[in-house]
């Protein structure tokens, strides 16, 4: 969580913008993630954090703008982006009917590193799963499967990795596994874009973070930008630091959209 | 990319025929039901249809095959959609792999898991009393009929694999084409039927495929029949891979 310094740019987004039938999801999306860094895309259910990430993973085409990844541009050089990243999706994209091991050799292959099985048995060591690397994945927990989903984007080492919604439906424990991942990655060098609706998550791992809503970007910085942007400090029975959930709903006004991504903490009571 | 498209189909093969040769279930289910036809066709309905050929399970024989591999399709729907459903064929498709191989695994898995359900059957038919004196040319002739007719269907089966909003959506589309042998000479000869039924039945891509395996297994002239029947199968098999890879575009973008 310290700052960086500037070393070059790994993902540059610029006035992205994409639609389905008439809903504008996008609506002029701008963002550039630092080499090495941890960035966190923050909004609400729908927002449109899983279509950036897809516009950038090659999934999907923008109606406008532009995307690149370490300097390769999404829509002319797909072929280079895919060389470049490494996706996990919202859902854990493993297979249930294959062993952990078979799942991270298989991906080892189709990316025709030189040892897929030596491969395989390191990066089951690093995420805990040694043990259960011989049984089929449809027995593995869902923190299991997201630790796994997390060691096959890295086989290859991708220097840019998208997760989306890497702790969505994992208890707090399994969301603990997965944060230690995911900080264990940004250690190697890695640049990781990361979506999430928990605002504590990006509290926790990112370096800068940017708040999607209604199509835009509509702050982003490091944490302490962010809660410096706050109204000032309330006085109060007794004094809390502002949460990052205050700075959301301070920005997008009381209680989002659709549903919202949670609710706002009421910070006049005492405990 | 494209220069790794065997490797990789190769490697995504292999892990579609795990999945089979883990459930084997899938195979032993395609083969219930056209067995099932089998014996109640040759043992109970047989006695009383007259097809003017000696044998009723030879006779019957090339018609259940086609039902083995309309069935048998259906799960190639189920296993893709799951695919698509788990986002692993995300995953596949933002990875630096030849894109293409994944719809291909899928396709040549399904001839491999067609071919196995076709083998069981024609087992059971043997043990039946089918006999036949054909060649070994004779039956690549018949393998080679089956599994283009397998290739044609698969490709229609990748459609709703790519576009079914749920699992049982993605194997329904099979039905129709389960049921289309009945309405052929596959069961029974098209003269009896009236009118509009034989028309339909006479014209119909499964009474060309039925007539030239039944004749070339009996070693009897196939005449016209087989072209009709290839041009068929290539028929399909043209305009279903058109539709599948307009499918295929429009989810990989």
């Amino acid at each position: 969580m310290t700052p960086l310094a500037p070393q070059g740019i790994a993902i540059s987004v610029q006035g992205l913008e994409k639609s389905f039938k008439d809903v504008h999801v996008l609506q002029g999306v701008d963002f550039e993630v630092a080499k090495g860094s941890i960035f966190a895309l923050l909004g609400s259910n729908g927002a449109g954090k899983t279509t950036i990430v897809k516009i950038l993973s090659t999934l999907l085409k923008s109606d406008a703008g532009a995307a690149a990844v370490l300097g390769f541009d999404v829509a002319s050089q797909p072929g280079k982006v895919r060389e470049s990243i490494s996706l996990t999706g919202q859902f854990a994209a493993v297979d249930e009917i294959l062993t952990g091991r078979e799942n991270l050799v298989l991906v080892g292959k189709l990316r025709h590193v030189a040892d897929p099985g030596a491969v395989a048995d390191g990066l089951l060591d690093r995420f805990s799963l040694s043990e259960a690397g011989s049984r089929k994945v449809a027995t593995y927990s869902g923190g299991m499967r997201r630790r796994l989903d997390i060691s096959m984007s890295l086989i290859g080492n991708p220097p840019v990795i998208f997760l989306d919604e890497p702790t969505t439906g994992l208890d707090p424990q399994a969301r603990i596994e997965v944060w230690a991942a995911v900080k264990e990655l940004a250690g190697h060098g890695t640049t990781v874009l990361l979506t999430t609706q928990t605002l504590d998550e990006a509290e926790h791992l990112a370096d800068r973070i940017a708040i999607l809503h209604e199509g835009r970007i509509i702050v982003n910085g490091t944490l302490a930008e962010l809660k410096a942007l706050l109204p000032p400090v309330k006085v109060e029975y007794v004094e809390k630091q502002p949460t990052l959930e205050d700075v959301f709903f301070a920005l997008v006004g009381g209680n989002g959209h659709n549903g919202s991504a949670g609710i706002p903490r009421d910070t006049t009571t005492t405990d | 990319m494209s220069n790794h498209f065997f490797s990789d189909t190769s490697v995504l093969l292999g892990r579609s025929l795990r999945h089979i040769t883990r459930s084997m279930d899938t195979v032993i289910t395609t083969t219930i039901m056209p067995i099932a036809f089998l014996l109640l066709f040759v043992y109970v309905f047989g006695g009383a249809i007259n097809t003017g050929s000696d044998s009723y399970v030879s006779y019957l024989l090339p018609g259940i095959l086609i039902i083995t591999i309309a069935s048998g399709i259906s799960y190639t729907s189920f296993r893709l959609f799951l695919d698509m459903q788990s986002g692993i064929f995300e995953r596949f498709q933002s990875m630096p792999i030849a894109r293409s191989s994944v719809l291909w695994a899928h396709v040549v898995t399904s001839l491999v898991a067609n071919s196995v359900s076709v083998f069981v059957v024609v087992l059971v038919a043997v043990i039946m009393g089918f006999r036949s004196g054909a060649g070994l040319s004779t039956w690549l002739a018949v393998a080679g009929i089956l599994l283009l007719l397998t290739l044609a269907l698969t490709w229609i089966a990748v459609i709703p694999g790519l576009t079914a909003k749920s699992a049982d959506g993605a194997s329904a589309f099979a039905y129709p084409i389960i049921f289309l042998p009945f309405i052929s000479s596959a069961f029974v000869p098209t003269e009896t039927m009236p009118g509009p039924v034989r028309w339909f039945a006479e014209n119909q891509p499964v009474t060309s495929i039925v007539d030239s395996i039944r004749n070339l297994l009996a070693q009897q002239p196939v005449g016209n029949d087989i072209w009709v029947a290839l041009a068929w199968c290539v028929g399909i098999l043209v305009i279903a891979y058109i539709f599948a890879m307009v499918a295929y575009r429009k989810k990989i973008a």
